[in-house]
């Protein structure tokens, strides 16, 4: 009987320390955070130049480990002619069905003690989502950090409609290009 | 015991490491402003038919709309089954805002020029807010120009002239079917007899359904509640407009091609000057073209 009292003192203990353990890794995280990063997107063709903006991504990075993600909404995306806009989304990458594209993954030995005015480029791999199907991908990404202690991120890279099952229509296939420029800029604020 | 509470721990830790990935993705989503999903494209163009349906241009974009309607299809082979007596709408129309345009047009059939004000109200939402339909007024101001019937008599320009004004209701149901109603007064200026009223009131139902991505169905019918109309134009009866036709979107452009019992391609048109009996084969083939010109680029853009 008394061991049994022990026990249970001792496994309140182990709750409490487990508890505190869970709970200094989401205090101590050093997370940075943005929610009006810049994704724009270019399709050049002979025919016609496309492209679009969205102004309100959110992203967040692990500070201690290099972990990064990504979300955006893509009814966000403004393109210079209204109608390309409402093409986008009804009919290519079908927002009503996927409203989000999103990303998470890792920066390869991110250290964020090397962070300092000069960008430096780090390797990123993780998931892609877009129009509901999520690819690995490993693209550049620079990181710098700026005097007030933002972490800023940029990248260029390249996306596949077809890798996303984004099927363009035989009729305007000449005027959007096989594949699209990326270009990322977040201004990433410390979280409090 | 120790051994016991080091198990926990280093679970504990691994898993809470574990979920840091996921809880980065999930943290940011769940942090996240709700935001409202506005629906979009509930109709391909600007007009079902010949009608006007609740889409307007958005800001700073002007569309250009000619539209075509034939002869009758059982005017027989000598007029190439109405093609040789074919009738245009050309217009203008501004996206003074995104939900406010402005429009100038002539149809040939009477000569008629008309100016539209078309004013989208509320639409159509669900997420942060929720709203369960689109509504767009639109009013329509039309002068006949041709010569005076009677030109003995003393004659004011104000009998020149004929209003319209609807209002358009349309829900899109999923991403396949939408339903719009119209509830439609039209007033004439002059009228032929006493017994014709000079303010029509009809209701309208207008329908789309998607077909493929760029390939849509698309239905339009006025009811004129009965004794409002006494006189005869040409001979015939005035009837319910009918008009049916699909919608083919090729980048900018829009082809609407029709079969409709009505000439004319405007409100004025549709209730209260449509002749044609779908029943004895008094149909018009037609089609409209509209192509949109950005003129204004959005402010991302400058």
């Amino acid at each position: 009987m008394t061991e049994l009292l022990i026990t249970k003192n001792n496994m309140k203990k182990v709750t409490l320390i487990t508890a505190l353990l869970c709970f200094s890794f989401g205090i101590f995280g050093q997370k940075h955070i943005t929610r009006t990063g810049t994704i724009q997107f270019f399709s050049e063709t002979d025919i016609e130049n496309i492209e679009a903006i969205n102004n309100q991504v959110s992203s967040v990075i692990d500070a201690e480990n290099g972990e990064i993600a990504f979300s955006l909404l893509m009814k966000a995306f403004t393109f210079e002619k209204a109608l390309m806009q409402e093409h986008f989304n009804e009919k290519y990458v079908e927002s009503e069905k996927f409203p989000k594209a999103k990303f998470k993954g890792k920066i390869v030995n991110f250290s964020s003690a090397e962070l300092s005015e000069n960008p430096k480029e780090y390797t990123i791999k993780g998931s892609l989502t877009i129009h509901g199907v999520t690819r690995e991908i490993e693209e550049k990404i620079s990181l710098s950090k700026t005097n007030s202690n933002h972490i800023i991120g940029t990248s260029t890279f390249i996306a596949i409609p077809e890798d996303y099952e984004i099927k363009i229509p035989s009729i305007v296939r000449g005027n959007i290009s096989k594949t699209i420029e990326i270009k990322v800029k977040m201004d990433y604020e410390k979280m409090d | 015991m120790k051994k016991w509470i080091k198990t926990i721990c280093i679970l504990c830790i691994s898993t809470s490491t574990l979920q840091a990935q996921d809880d980065l993705l999930d943290m940011l989503e769940e942090t996240e402003e709700p935001v409202t999903n506005y629906t979009i494209a509930t109709f391909k163009s600007t007009r079902l038919v010949s009608g006007h349906s609740v889409e307007t241009n958005g800001e700073g974009v002007l569309q250009y709309l000619i539209g075509h309607r034939f002869g009758r299809l059982n005017s027989g082979w000598r007029d190439l089954f109405g093609i040789d007596n074919a009738t245009i709408r050309m217009g203008f129309e501004y996206g003074l805002t995104d939900n406010i345009n402005i429009g100038i047009g002539r149809s040939s059939f009477q000569k008629t020029y008309d100016g539209t004000v078309k004013w989208k109200f509320l639409r159509q939402k669900s997420g942060a807010k929720n709203f369960p339909f689109t509504a767009t007024i639109v009013s329509n101001i039309y002068a006949d120009s041709r010569e005076w019937a009677n030109p003995d008599r003393i004659n004011y320009f104000s009998s020149r002239l004929n209003f319209n004004h609807s209002l358009l209701i349309a829900r899109k149901f999923g991403d396949f079917f939408s339903l719009q109603l119209m509830p439609t007064v039209i007033h004439r200026n002059l009228v032929k007899t006493v017994e014709d009223k000079n303010t029509i009131y009809a209701i309208g139902i207008g329908t789309s359904f998607r077909l493929s991505g760029s390939l849509r169905l698309n239905a339009e019918y006025h009811y004129i509640p009965p004794g409002q109309i006494a006189s005869k134009i040409g001979g015939e009866d005035v009837q319910n407009s009918f008009s049916i036709g699909v919608d083919l979107e090729t980048g900018g452009h829009v082809f609407q091609l029709h079969l409709t019992n009505s000439r004319g391609m405007t409100e004025r048109y549709l209730v209260g000057e449509t002749t044609g009996n779908w029943f004895k084969g008094d149909i018009h083939f037609g089609f409209n073209v509209s192509r949109v010109f950005t003129v204004k680029k959005p402010k991302e853009f400058k």
